[in-house]
């Protein structure tokens, strides 16, 4: 082979830089998946099973959103007992109370960047001013 | 003259004749008058009455909420009115910002000249020229700012008749601004929130770039509760709110017995906020 001393190294860089996704993930913890903390409180039940809403949450904060306002349908659900008014701040934020434990972990995984804290406050945005009367 | 060109003009005259009649006679036949159809007079008799029956308005169905504002009352009581804007600036975490350009406004208090622009105040009592007045959104019947969104992120909610947001849809054009005759309408130069001096966990904050207004307290009505305002003044008679629509609803007994105003009522908003001055 001509050239050995070039294209041997030439093919390990190239073959290194391909596969830098791999094994950075691999070696880093950029990869893992992410374990979106549990309701602090304790909570174990939430308005529809865990894995519709690992799915599907985003369509039905929509669905909520559409009919708070614009269909006035402001209806408290009661699920398992347990009282849900339609809402981020109001239903999902009173049991996941962390935005940054639970929300942002498969947030950041996913490259998404929801606009919704952008209004809505998180309970420690709520902490961070609270009413003095 | 030849032969061929005579008969051509005769052809080309009679065409030209026949086509500019033709539409004519086609509209004649068309009307209820003369077409022999058998158009029923009685769907006809309904639009007359209408037009004969001058400036009545329709009859009113469904809920419309409403106010009446008594200004002798809220002035009778030394910071009524400011306890009523604080109640509500806590309620729906509004910003203060230090500067008045480009404050935010759902309630606040205005001058009468600049609250009625319709009534003069030459001459005007000393309530008239000294004292601020009370003003919000309208919540009109036939709001201008809806007609102005492009994106209905402001509509009337048919159920209450209350003129509302949805600040997700807002993309801050400020042609609702434009349109509002009552200047109700807020724009967010700025981020609000480190203006909020405390939050309300129940109710968002707005970002830059929305327009936001009174609302009524509408997610307040759907617990039950009365809109802060009218809470703050509760047992004064101040502000008196409810259907104006039932003619058996505390407003409308109010509205029976006060002569009240609104503001700009020429402009044929048809607004639901009512003065007594």
């Amino acid at each position: 082979m001509y050239n050995k001393g070039t294209i041997i190294p030439g093919l390990i860089i190239f073959i290194a830089l391909v596969t830098f996704p791999v094994w950075f993930n691999g070696m880093t913890t950029a990869g893992d998946l992410p374990k979106p903390d549990l309701p602090p409180n304790g909570e174990k039940q939430c308005v529809m099973p865990v894995d519709y809403m690992r799915a599907n949450h985003m369509q039905l904060l929509n669905e909520w959103r559409d009919n708070v306002l614009r269909d006035g349908n402001r209806e408290i659900l009661e699920i398992g007992g347990k009282k849900y008014p339609k809402g981020l701040q109001m239903a999902c934020m009173e049991c996941h109370s962390n935005k940054e434990k639970f929300c942002d972990s498969c947030h950041t995984y996913a490259a998404v960047d929801p606009y919704c804290w952008d209004c809505h406050l998180t309970p420690a945005d709520v902490k961070s001013k609270e009413a003095t009367h | 003259m030849d032969k061929a060109r005579r008969t051509f003009l005769k052809i080309a005259g009679a065409s030209v004749v026949a086509g500019m009649a033709a539409p004519a006679v086609v509209k004649l036949t068309a009307t209820p008058a003369l077409a022999s159809g058998h158009a029923a007079p009685a769907a006809h008799a309904p639009a007359a009455d209408a037009h004969g029956g001058g400036h009545a308005e329709e009859a009113p169905t469904g809920v419309r909420l409403g106010m009446v504002i008594d200004t002798r009352k809220l002035s009778a009581k030394d910071g009524l009115l400011d306890e009523a804007i604080a109640a509500c600036v806590a309620a729906h975490n509004i910003p203060q910002f230090p500067e008045k350009k480009g404050e935010i406004k759902w309630i606040w208090k205005a001058p009468f000249e600049n609250v009625f622009t319709d009534h003069s105040v030459h001459h005007g009592s000393k309530k008239v020229t000294g004292e601020d007045f009370p003003v919000l959104c309208n919540h009109c019947d036939d709001p201008p700012c809806c007609k102005a969104c492009p994106t209905q992120a402001t509509f009337k909610v048919e159920a209450s008749g209350i003129v509302a947001m949805d600040f997700h849809r807002c993309i801050g054009c400020r042609f609702c601004m434009a349109a509002c005759p009552y200047g109700a309408r807020s724009f967010n130069w700025q981020d609000p929130r480190p203006y909020v001096k405390s939050f309300n966990p129940e109710f968002p904050t707005r970002m830059k770039g929305v327009v936001e207004k009174c609302n009524f307290c509408g997610e307040r009505l759907a617990l039950g509760q009365e809109p802060a305002c009218v809470e703050a003044c509760k047992g004064t008679g101040a502000i008196v709110f409810g259907d104006l629509n039932d003619p058996k609803s505390e407003i409308r007994a109010v509205l029976d017995k006060e002569f009240t105003i609104q503001r700009k009522p020429t402009l044929g908003t048809k607004p639901s906020v009512f003065y007594i001055v």
